[in-house]
């Protein structure tokens, strides 16, 4: 809501010498936040009102020029050249005399142009900074009304002017007006003010002006419309008028729609007006029939739904109640009788229409919020007065008046609940001061306190609403700071640290983290060589995605972790290592969930349907990296990222989350199908690592042996308490052990084989060597363990250490076909 | 060699006579001292301290002595030998400094070369700030809840009391789930954590939720489309505007130094009333000190309360929740939400594994 502190000072009594600053801070306290604060454009040196009294049109230029004599109140008149030419003698313009700099550093000098001196420049509105249209100048009047020649035009125009831009929230429709505004204002400085809508319509009398019914009161309690007459059609609106649009942000299109805008920014009541010689026959507000259609003022062809309330008329519907009127009853150049609507209709409803037609107008922003019922005839008033002093509009028969409002609902307060709520001990006499204040009336004594909100306050329904507003009135900066006391808690959970552990855990193991969007597409999935069953096409979209390309949620880490990869090698580094975890979203079969009611907690059933309708989201963790997983340096000469880095990185995070981790030879998209590890956990599949396929890395631009891992970390068991190990003061022995087995072997096989044959003695195991080449067998590998055998209550002699090591090789021979190399 | 019991003069033994035992130290001494390094002194070790130097040779006739002259002649002999082993530790003690430092030097480094062999990572600062929030809150007693950002409509809007024709329901810019009736949303605020715990527990509750949330903004220098809150519900008999107050003023204190503060505004939610927007003020700020707007609060609506199955009379709630980005944007002085959220190592990398 744009509100100009001169159209405010007009109602409220300002104290003297107010700043923009302290007028900022009551806005603020008030709940009405300063989005932007505008101030008029710079313009310097002599700027006057100018009547035009001759024009000279030149010809043999390029473009007709006209040469003017100007009365700007000095004793000759002055001679201007001007382009334009929507102007006429007697019309009152802007004239900028030399020495006048307009914005911009526009300086103005009597200058010698298109044969003629031209004393100063006749201004357009968009020299002048305070608007866009360029089309002619600015006439501000004409005739022998208005400013006389000569008068500064800087109070005219606004240039001393400041706008104030409020944000009001949703539930104050009322501070959608001037008239909200100021009553606000005046009470937070503590001033008087005078309510723009403190005023006695006309004693009109007659029948009713035109024929109306309402068949729909429960979405429309009060309809109420005049009929106008003789309305002269090159009626201009006056330029304080227009100035006030414009300051406001509305365009200024007539003298009749200017003016029911006016009127919706001064009383907060909207208005419509339609050519009354376009309406056929008596007006009946109801709700749309199946297959009935309107163009509306915007020119659309809109399909309407049973739900749309509709003016119509004879001929059909003429309107979209409360949100947009038709064309066919729509103002032209010549119009001269008018019918003028201003009614209170249902907030939801108007919600409705505006969401189904996407018509958010400024109209509808103070239905949907609330509007005044009580204000509807005098804002037709207001609009009948201005109709007639500007546009000569005579009033037809009396107003149409539907009245069928209810009693307005009365709140039961607890006086003492705002102290309660608030924490702050507000006297009974502050309480009701406040909510007098606000505009309520307050009945009864003691606690129990009878609270009818004010006409305009439809947002005000529960007691809670009201302590808001005491709150509010006695100022948010009264309420203390006190630290309350919360009972013991249980401090995180286990998944809670598990998460944070293995996040640590892969930064230290030198991996960058890299939160992501969890949008995907087609596209990045076709990327990763998915097949068309796999289940990571199978995805959840969004009905209103920011991106075509990505419509869907992720159904995996992996396209986000190479995006972001791509991305910082696309800007210069060369070893990058990043991770990601976060929730994943796979799509499938599900029932909807259902929408229950409010008033008390879902039953226990539609709970769980609730609940279950929800679907699982598994927490993933990914890794990827490229280029060098250790740098070159003086050390020598550093180590390429291989697909062994991924898996690593998943024994990192099993071991960070507490679980034991195996890996087995597995073919999966998007790895390289001889370097792809499947993870498990507990004998579970948990996710996959190793190298990107090559043919992946050559669509998405990467390098090759780009190497990556993803895990479902929500399916590791929970967390169990390790049970300490015994520790054996005994010496070890230490077996070194080689053993030579097919190539095609998984190393993990004969290591379990070895472990496993060793039996208990086995304190650790370790792989130190893997050897191809002579002696070893063609097709033939040795693996080289250390073994560290060591007993928990005695030495351990070299009969039992050759015991356990030829244990181990019998058994990795039997699983395993090993033989001990020689 | 004597006999052993021959009537004897030690002092005419020659190998034990004062003169003879002197001159063995004393020669001793000198090649000691004259061993230029650890092997010269090696090689003259023997012939003083050795097996047939002359004092392990004048001890041997000791036995030939009768005993009343015995212990004198042993009391000369042991102290010519500990004076030599004296003077060849001493020697061997200066010669082994000698090469100790020598060899110390020659082996001298520039500790000044670098050893980053290890690839550096980092966590995300929006997790380690997430992380640090809800350990302000766990000190505090409260409880850290999560819940799903695929989320049922329900709970995100009308479970807290955003009907569906409500106006902010359209302003919150939602991203809907297909198909049409599937009552699904990507949640528009951490809110519905609140309704989930409330729908689950019964009070006292005292809950932070942290997580990610989605608006349908287009990503720009200040705004994302998918960012991060953190939510603070408590629920109990007798909580207050005041008990709020104190809350967020310890959360600041707690992010922004001992001098932050916060000051409301009033405001508008639909599961608040009453509802404000608060700022903080932030000592630290890269333009200087200056109150920056952080999130909104509230008591938590009575209908609220109501739709998940607490009894408003008896019990009052407040609710609470904050943007991370913006916190983090303040904070760290990040001019871009670009940079935040597109990953880029050298932006990440700056805050370290913790901040």
């Amino acid at each position: 809501m744009k509100v100009p502190v001169s159209w405010l000072s007009e109602h409220v009594d300002l104290p003297a010498g107010i700043t923009v600053e302290e007028l900022d801070t009551a806005f603020v306290r008030l709940g009405f936040e300063v989005e932007d604060v505008v101030r008029p454009p710079q313009t310097t040196g002599p700027l006057v009102v100018g009547r035009v009294l001759e024009i000279e049109e030149l010809t043999g230029f390029k473009k007709p020029i006209r040469y003017c004599q100007v009365d700007v109140g000095n004793a000759e008149p002055q001679g201007v050249v001007c382009g334009a030419r929507n102007f006429a003698v007697g019309d009152l313009v802007v004239v900028a005399l030399p020495g006048a700099v307009l914005p911009g550093d526009f300086a103005i000098a009597a200058r010698t142009t298109y044969d003629r001196v031209s004393e100063g420049m006749i201004c357009s509105v968009r020299e002048l900074g305070i608007g866009e249209d360029h089309a002619g100048i600015l006439v501000i009047g004409s005739g022998e009304d208005g400013p006389a020649p000569g008068t500064p035009a800087a109070g005219l125009l606004g240039l001393d002017d400041v706008v104030f831009d409020l944000e009001v929230t949703p539930d104050r429709g009322y501070a959608m007006s001037l008239r909200g505004i100021a009553r606000d204002l005046a009470g937070a400085l503590g001033v008087e003010w005078r309510d723009p809508a403190a005023l006695t319509p006309p004693a009109w009398s007659g029948q009713p002006g035109w024929q109306v019914a309402v068949a729909d009161p429960d979405r429309c309690d009060r309809f109420s419309m005049l009929a106008m007459e003789g309305l002269d059609p090159a009626a201009a609106s006056p330029w304080e008028l227009r100035r006030r649009l414009g300051q406001c942000g509305v365009r200024s299109i007539s003298l009749a729609v200017d003016v029911t805008n006016y009127v919706m920014l001064e009383l907060g009541q909207p208005m419509h007006a339609f050519d009354r010689d376009t309406v056929t026959g008596p007006i009946t507000v109801r709700r749309a029939a199946p297959g009935e259609r309107l163009i509306t003022l915007d020119g659309a062809d809109r399909a309407l739904d049973p739900d749309d309330l509709l003016i119509s008329d004879e001929s059909g519907p003429i309107g979209l109640a409360g949100v947009m009127g038709g064309a066919s009853t729509e103002i032209g150049d010549g119009t001269t009788n008018l019918l003028l609507e201003a009614a209170h209709w249902e907030p939801a409803g108007i919600s409705r229409g505006v969401r189904r037609h996407r018509l958010p107008s400024e109209a509808a922003k103070r239905f949907e919020r609330g509007t005044d019922p009580e204000v509807t005839v005098i804002a037709l008033a207001r609009a009948a007065a201005l109709l007639a002093e500007h546009g000569k509009a005579t009033v037809v028969g009396a107003p149409v008046d539907l009245d069928v409002r209810g009693p307005r609902p009365v709140i039961a307060l607890d006086a003492g609940l705002p102290s309660r709520i608030a924490g702050v001990a507000y006297p009974p006499s502050q309480v009701l001061e406040a909510l007098q204040a606000i505009g309520a009336t307050v009945d009864g004594d003691g606690d129990g306190l009878e609270v009818t909100p004010p006409s305009w306050r439809g947002d005000l329904t529960d007691p809670a609403d009201l302590v808001e507003e005491v709150v509010r009135w006695v100022g948010y900066d009264d309420i203390p700071s006190v630290l309350p006391t919360a009972p013991p808690g249980r401090g995180l959970t286990d998944g809670q640290r598990r998460k944070r552990s293995i996040g640590r855990a892969l930064a230290d193991a030198g991996y960058v983290e890299a939160p992501t969007f969890p949008f995907i597409g087609t596209a990045q999935l076709d990327a990763l060589g998915l097949d068309a069953d796999d289940e990571r096409r199978q995805v959840i979209t969004v009905r209103n995605p920011l991106s075509e390309e990505l419509p869907a949620l992720r159904t995996t880490l992996l396209p986000g972790l190479l995006a972001s990869l791509a991305r910082n090698l696309a800007r210069g580094q060369r070893d990058v290592a990043l991770f990601e975890h976060g929730s994943v979203f796979p799509g499938g079969e599900r029932r909807p969930a259902p929408l229950p009611g409010v008033e008390h907690r879902p039953d226990d059933e539609t709970l769980a349907a609730l609940l279950g309708a929800v679907p699982p989201q598994p927490w993933h963790v990914g890794v990827a990296l490229a280029g060098h997983r250790e740098p070159r340096g003086w050390w020598g000469p550093g180590r390429s990222v291989l697909w062994a880095d991924a898996v690593q990185a998943a024994r990192v995070v099993a071991e960070a989350a507490g679980v034991e981790l195996t890996v087995r030879a597995a073919e999966r998209a998007p790895w390289h199908p001889g370097r792809c590890a499947e993870l498990l956990v507990g004998g579970r599949v948990v996710g996959y690592a190793g190298e990107l396929h090559p043919r992946v890395c050559s669509a998405l631009d990467l390098p090759a042996r780009t190497a990556v891992m993803e895990l479902d970390a929500d399916a590791f068991p929970e967390h169990t308490v390790p049970v300490a190990p015994s520790i054996s003061t005994f010496p070890p022995v230490l077996v070194d052990l080689a053993l030579v087995v097919g190539g095609e072997v998984p190393a993990a096989d004969v290591a379990e084989a070895v472990r496993e044959g060793a039996g208990e003695l086995l304190e650790a195991l370790r792989l130190f060597d893997v050897y191809t080449g002579p002696p070893v067998p063609k097709g033939a590998k040795s693996l080289a363990y250390a073994l560290t055998l060591r007993a928990a209550d005695r030495t351990l002699t070299h009969e039992e250490a050759n015991a356990a090591r030829d244990a181990a090789v019998a058994l990795a021979a039997e699983r395993t076909g090993a033989v001990v190399r020689g | 060699m004597s006999g052993a019991n021959d009537p004897y003069d030690p002092k005419q033994v020659a190998a034990l006579s004062p003169e003879a035992l002197d001159a063995a130290v004393t020669a001793a001494t000198e090649a000691f001292a004259s061993a230029a390094d650890l092997e010269a002194l090696a090689a003259v070790r023997p012939g003083h301290l050795g097996d047939r130097a002359p004092v392990l040779l004048a001890r041997r006739e000791l036995g030939a002595l009768p005993p009343a002259a015995r212990s004198d002649a042993g009391k000369r002999v042991n102290a010519a030998r500990a004076a030599i082993t004296d003077a060849y530790t001493a020697r061997l003690a200066v010669l082994e400094a000698e090469r100790d430092e020598r060899v110390l030097a020659e082996e001298r480094v520039d500790v000044t070369l670098p050893w980053d062999r290890a690839p550096r990572g980092a966590r995300h600062p929006l997790t380690t700030l997430t992380d640090r929030i809800a350990d302000v809150f766990v000190g505090m007693g409260y409880e850290v809840a999560e819940g799903p950002e695929l989320e049922a409509e329900w709970l995100n809007f009308d479970a807290l009391n955003i009907g569906p024709d409500h106006p902010s329901r359209s302003m919150m810019d939602t991203f809907f789930v297909a198909p049409e009736d599937s009552g699904l949303v990507l949640r528009t605020h951490t809110s519905p954590v609140q309704a989930r715990t409330m729908l689950a527990r019964k009070p006292p509750i005292y809950i932070v939720a942290p997580g990610r949330v989605y608006r349908t903004d287009e990503l720009d220098a200040t705004h994302l489309p998918v960012f991060h809150q953190v939510e603070g519900l408590a629920v109990d008999r007798g909580l207050t505007m005041a008990h709020l107050r104190g809350t967020l003023d310890h959360l600041a204190r707690q992010l922004f130094g001992p001098d932050a503060l916060t000051r409301w505004r009033p405001h508008y939610f639909p599961f608040t009333e009453p509802s404000g927007e608060f700022d903080v003020w932030f000592p630290e700020h890269r333009d200087g000190p200056q109150w920056v707007e952080w999130g909104g609060c509230g008591m938590v609506n009575p209908r609220v309360l109501r739709a998940c199955g607490i009894d408003p009379d008896e019990y009052t709630g407040f609710a609470f929740g904050m943007g991370i980005e913006r916190a983090l944007q303040f904070r760290s002085a990040v001019s871009d939400m670009h940079d935040i959220a597109e990953g880029d190592v050298r932006f990440t990398t700056a805050f370290g594994v913790e901040q």
